[in-house]
């Protein structure tokens, strides 16, 4: 039996997190026992390039989840738009 | 039910306070708020502010603080107009309006619309320099002290 692929996980990064990522937007599947924001980032920060750089001070990083504000330990499933952002800075 | 606007071009603030009153007679007081852009920094001289947000939130952020407003204070109507994109000093970035039966709540909605959305809605600024360079504007303590006097 073929199992039906699960659709992916839209990452969006804005302000200074999406410069030293280098993007904006990334897709990518959740990878099995990832279910958190705190493990998503663990995993972003394993594929390397600008991602690093990006969660190197995690204490200024925040995060949505389906554009509700989330923290580490929010659930993360299959097709949730994740953005991680620093604090914000409008008005 | 809040007017929530999120747009480049530039807002008219009496066309605004003339909007909010339209039809509601029983509005005593309008209260507004309006930021703009400063021409320098920490000492140093701003050219430009650029501001980003994530369209997919902002809007929903700023009617749940409308909405949480509306909940707090006896409101006749409110108004929320940020702008997005490249701004010089002297422009207008964001207006807040609410009107009420008294002046009382239309003062403090004013001002819990305004901290609220310093820290609760999705915008980044970041500063371009006279000398040249840019960097992204730091949250800063003040602004989360003045949203957390709000707290009940």
């Amino acid at each position: 039996m073929q199992e039906r692929a699960e659709p992916p996980v839209t990452i969006l990064y804005f302000a200074w997190l999406r410069e030293r990522v280098g993007r904006a937007e990334e897709k990518l599947a959740l990878p099995p026992g990832v279910s958190t924001v705190g493990g998503l980032i663990e995993h972003l920060v394993g594929l390397g390039d600008g991602r690093p750089a990006a969660f190197a001070s995690r204490n200024v990083v925040r995060c949505a989840v389906n554009q509700d504000f989330a923290g580490l330990d929010s659930k993360v499933a299959p097709g949730d738009e994740v953005a991680f952002f620093p604090p914000v800075t409008g008005g | 039910m809040a007017r929530v606007l999120v747009q480049e071009q530039d807002f008219d603030p009496g066309a605004e306070i003339a909007r909010l009153v339209a039809g509601r007679t029983g509005v005593g007081g309008i209260g507004c708020f309006i930021g703009t852009v400063r021409d320098s920094a920490e000492g140093r001289r701003i050219t430009a502010l650029t501001l980003e947000h994530y369209p997919a939130m902002t809007d929903r952020a700023l009617r749940a603080i409308a909405a949480e407003a509306e909940r707090r204070w006896p409101l006749l109507g409110c108004t929320i107009i940020h702008r997005v994109g490249r701004l010089e000093p002297g422009a207008n970035i964001v207006l807040v309006l609410a009107a009420s039966a008294h002046r009382a709540a239309a003062l403090e909605a004013t001002g819990f619309l305004i901290d609220w959305l310093k820290t609760k809605a999705p915008f980044w600024k970041k500063e371009s320099f006279a000398e040249g360079g840019e960097a992204w504007v730091a949250a800063c303590d003040a602004d989360e002290a003045a949203a957390a006097r709000w707290s009940s």
